[in-house]
This record gives C-alpha cells, structure tokens and sequence, in this order.
C-alpha cells in the first residue's frame, strides 16, 4: 500500500487532499453540527410540537414530545383566552406591523426622491439630520415618547401603538442610495418627454428599484411585528391594546404552568417571521445589511 | 452637454448649475414633510424634551413637574447605577463574543460543498425568527424546573443545575443566552453571506502554499469576510445595548437586582410599579445615548480601519 502512495506523484497526491478534505474531518464536521443543532434548535422543535400536545405532557423532565396525541386545542385556547385572549393581539400585531410597514415606504420613497431627484432647498443638512436620527436609541427618549402619546388621549387607540414609528430615518437611507444607483439619463429623458416628478417617481423609478422596496418592507414590517418595549408600556393597562409580543408574555405570567396553551401562542408570534426566514432569505440578509454596504 | 456632464460626476443625478426653480423647490419641501414631521415630533423633539425632563422630578399626581436640581444627575455617580452599568457591559460582551464567535464556528462548517448543507443554513437561522419575548418566554420553559431537558442533561452527567433565572451569577448568563439564540442566528445570516462571496480560487491558492486549518481561517479567510464579521459586531452591541424584553420577561430585573441593565433600568423607573420617576429615566436616557454615539464612533473610527473592504 504504501508503495503505491509514494509512486503517486507528489503535486497530484497533494491536490487530491486539498479539495476532499480527509474523512475524519468531514466526521467531525457532522459531528459539530449535529451537536450545535440539537442544542440550538431544540427550543425551535418544542416550541411547535409543545403547542399542539394536550396540556401536562410536558410536565415531565425531559418533556415527552413524540408518541402523543396531537391537536390544535391550545391554539384555540390561546386565542379565545378570558384574560389574554391572542386572536385581538395578533389583530394588533399585524395592524403594527402593516401600518409601519405602509408607513415607512410612504414617507422613505418621499424624502428619498426629494433628497436625489428635486431641487430641494438644503438637501445636504436634511439629509445629515436623517442620519443623525438613526444614531438614536429609541429607549434614550421612549420617557417624553410616551409621556406625550399619554397626554393625547390615544391610550385605547390602536394608533397609539405606531404613531412614534411612521418615519425612518433608515428607511429614507436605504431608498436614497437605491435612488442613487439610477441612470441620470433616464431622468433627463424623461424631462425632455415632459414627464413630471409624480409620474417619473410611481412609473420610473419606483418599478426599478423594486429589490430596495421589498427589503425596506421586509424589514419595517419585523420591526413593528417584533416590537416590544413600547406596546409594553403603552398597553400596560388594557388588555385590548395588547401586541403578539405582549400578550404572550402575558400568558407566561397568568398561566406559566400550561405549558403547551404558552408554546401554542408563541408559535402565534412566528407565523409571518418563520415564513421570512425560511422563504424570504434574501430579502431578509438585503434589508438587513443594506446599511453596511456603502 | 455641460449639464449632462456634471450629472455624472456628482453623485446625485442633478445638476447644480440647473436653475432653481420656486415650484420644484415646493414639491421638494413637501415631500420631506412627511418623514421630517415625524422625525421631528418622535426623535428630535423629545431629544430636547428630555434632557428637560432630566432635571424634574415627579410630584404626587405622578407628572413629571418638580424641578429637581442636579438631583438625577448625582444619581447616576451611585454603586447602584454603577452595578447597573457593570451589567450591561457584562451582558453585551457576552452577547457579543458568543453571539458572533458561534455563528462563525457554525458559518465555516456550513459553507463547505457537502451534502446536507443547504438544508441546515437554513435551519440553524429559524431562531432569528423569534422575538425578544417569545425567545425569552421559550428559553423560560427550557430552562423551568418542572421540565427542562437541559436540567435532565445535566443530572445525567452528574451535575445539579443551578437556579437559571434565579440565582445571581447565572441570571445574567441565562438572560444574555437567550439573547445570543437570537442575535447568533442573524449573524449567521449575515457571515454566511459574507462566506459565500470568499474567492474560492484565493482559498484554493493559500491551500496550495501551505496554509490549512486555524492558519487558513485566521490569515485568509477571516481578512476576507471581515466587513461582515464588522457589521455582525455593530449591530449586535447595539442590539445587545437596547435589550428589554429578555430582562423584563425572564428576570424582570433579579434577583436583587442583578439582571438589571441600563434600558431596564430606565423602563424600571420610568413604567414599573408606579415608580413615575421620569426624571431619572431620562438621566439613564441620555446615559444610553452617550453610550450609543461613543460605541458608534469607536466602531467606525477605530474598527473600520482594520476592515479589508474588497
């Protein structure tokens, strides 16, 4: 055996080991990440099975996930709660997530256009003041937030839960540098054409810029879906005002001990985000990291 | 032409030259209003206001109206404001080591051309499909006495599990993990993008003269990922910096206090309890917002230098 290897010549032999790497590499690649998912997506797994066993089957440690008798029960439970029903929250939770969603597109597409495409008078400090704006934490002035939003009177209004978040400052970022990227000519054609701004910006532009729109939507729509410290204070004392995130919470700290009526509103909370996770990847890593793309 | 000409070397698809004309401007205006009204009325404004509120405290109808001096800013230089900055520094160096080291450990692996590895990027990401709340609620349950099957693997190998959620050193720790589930999931997003646009033929060439394994990662291959390492590093201290609702549902701040970070702290004094203290939330506010711009210009100033954009 070993005089064949040596009668191997030496560049081929040596090629041969970089490009498969050697079987017990490959072992104890699979290995790791065999480890890494049990540990890391076994939440994920009794989060879904959890919530379609019949209550007190997970009483038991480990909780017994496979082998029972699998319903939708606790979902119908969960929604129909007598203190924290989740079917008005998951109403709620959508209604934040599309009105800041329709929000952010509406104001963004807006300013962007201003700041590229018209001779808006001090486009330069707009602009920075925008960016500055991104530099704020939201929770260094979620106090006079919430202290103004409270003396409107809106507390049992659905509108109190986005009114803060209508404008971004990335929001406007993101379509600004999409703008940037256009063809100067097209909007000196379409000039010459005589085609105004409204018309070049809903027939023109925005069409091109597509990929941009459905990151920015992807994106506004998790931040409003996914919020929580300021329905948290704002739904503090109603019920009714409750979001997804804070009615699940809510169910922990009434019925911590049903476990599964607690994992079937928890995989309330992923339905529209699982499905951006597993089919909407691309979309996902391009709204996420269009800020760090120069 | 001359117009034409200048069009292509500013940025901007304008002109400069072009003239000004008062019904172009209006439209511009009126279309900043929209986003600048919000901008202005829900982050610039309150800026302001809170640097006002600063320097109040609350009177007995709980309104924010009494002037308070310096008062609120004293209470900042306290061993109890000192261990809540202590906290969220330990929480967001956690956060932040393990949240971009594992997702990292995972990426390399993942990225290799072997059967399965599609399947499996995608589902090591599901945990970033969860929320602060439903991560925290779920890690709760995974963690709770009554079933863990961490506690029942721990017993198997002999150990006792400690008090996860309930005893001082392993608060914090259990609070910054479920933290790290999230946060790691999109970074592994964010490196797995960056690993996917690694020259292979760079690879290939370093393999030839010589370099394998730990070499290989450290001098090759993380030199060439390193804006993404850097944007995975950025948006995770800020993610890590602005955490609420992991402390507040898994801890709400214990024990004794030892899970309080800087954000719930101000959510602790500001909204919980009818504590009202406006005042000093909004003193810790502006903690929080030093700390944000100093971060974000150690980030960029210091960081991006070492950054190989390619």
């Amino acid at each position: 055996m070993s005089r064949t290897a040596d009668s191997t010549p030496p560049a081929v032999r040596r090629r041969r080991s970089l490009n498969a790497p050697s079987r017990a590499v490959t072992a104890a690649t699979y290995f790791w990440l065999a480890v890494a998912a049990v540990a890391l997506l076994f939440p994920v797994l009794l989060t879904v099975v959890g919530g379609l066993l019949p209550e007190g089957r997970l009483d038991s440690s480990p909780p017994e996930l496979f082998g029972g008798h699998y319903s939708f029960g606790s979902y119908a439970t969960a929604l129909h709660e007598k203190v924290v029903p989740l079917l008005p929250a998951f109403g709620n939770s959508l209604f934040v997530g599309l009105v800041i969603m329709a929000a952010h597109l509406i104001t963004s597409c807006l300013a962007a256009y201003a700041l590229v495409f018209v001779r808006t008078p001090l486009r330069r400090p707009v602009f920075w003041l925008v960016m500055a704006t991104i530099m704020v934490p939201y929770e260094a002035i979620v106090v006079p937030n919430a202290l103004f939003v409270r003396s409107m009177g809106l507390e049992n209004s659905r509108w109190a839960l986005v009114l803060p978040f209508l404008a971004n400052g990335f929001g406007v970022f993101l379509l600004r540098q999409a703008f940037l990227q256009f063809p100067a000519e097209l909007r000196q054609a379409a000039l010459i054409d005589g085609c105004g701004h409204l018309r070049f910006l809903f027939s023109i532009v925005l069409p091109a810029v597509r990929p941009s729109l459905t990151a920015l939507a992807v994106w506004s729509f998790l931040q409003g879906w996914n919020m929580y410290f300021w329905p948290l204070i704002i739904s503090s004392s109603n019920n009714s005002m409750n979001t997804l995130q804070t009615g699940v919470f809510a169910l922990q700290s009434n019925e911590g001990t049903q476990h599964a009526l607690v994992l079937a509103g928890v995989t309330l909370t992923l339905i529209p985000t699982l499905l951006l996770v597993v089919f909407g990847q691309r979309w996902l890593v391009r709204g996420f990291m269009a800020g760090a793309v120069k | 032409m001359a117009e034409a000409a200048a069009v292509h070397s500013s940025g901007p698809p304008l002109s400069r030259r072009a003239r000004w004309s008062p019904r172009e401007a209006a439209l511009g205006i009126a279309f900043c209003l929209p986003a600048l009204a919000g901008l202005g009325v829900f982050v610039v404004f309150p800026l302001f206001q809170a640097v006002f509120l600063s320097t109040r405290s609350t009177d007995i109808n709980g309104n924010p109206s009494r002037p308070a001096g310096w008062s609120n800013f004293s209470a900042l230089f306290t061993a109890q404001f000192g261990d809540v900055l202590l906290h969220t520094l330990l929480f967001t160096l956690f956060v932040v080591v393990v949240g971009v080291a594992l997702p990292l450990a995972l990426a390399v692996p993942l990225a290799q051309r072997l059967p399965g590895m599609k399947v499996l990027r995608t589902l090591f990401t599901l945990p970033f499909a969860y929320s602060a709340s439903a991560a925290s609620v779920v890690w709760l349950l995974m963690l709770d006495p009554s079933m863990s099957p961490v506690n029942w693997l721990l017993r198997l190998v002999g150990i006792t599990p400690p008090g996860w959620t309930t005893e001082s050193p392993w608060a914090l720790l259990t609070v910054a993990w479920a933290t790290v589930w999230v946060v790691g999931a999109f970074n592994l997003l964010v490196l797995g993008a960056g690993l996917a646009g690694v020259d292979e033929e760079v690879v290939e060439a370093a393999r030839i003269d010589g370099a394998t394994g730990g070499r290989l990662f450290v001098s090759v291959i993380l030199p060439m990922i390193s804006p993404s390492v850097f944007f995975a590093v950025v948006t995770t201290t800020l993610s890590a910096l602005q955490a609420l609702g992991q402390v507040q549902v898994m801890t709400d701040g214990g024990p004794n206090g030892s899970t309080s970070t800087l954000v719930y702290s101000i959510f602790n004094h500001a909204f919980e309890n009818g504590n009202n203290d406006y005042g000093l939330a909004s003193a810790q506010g502006l903690v929080l917002l030093l700390v944000g711009i100093a971060l974000a210009a150690v980030q960029f100033g210091l960081v991006e230098r070492r950054v190989h954009y390619t």
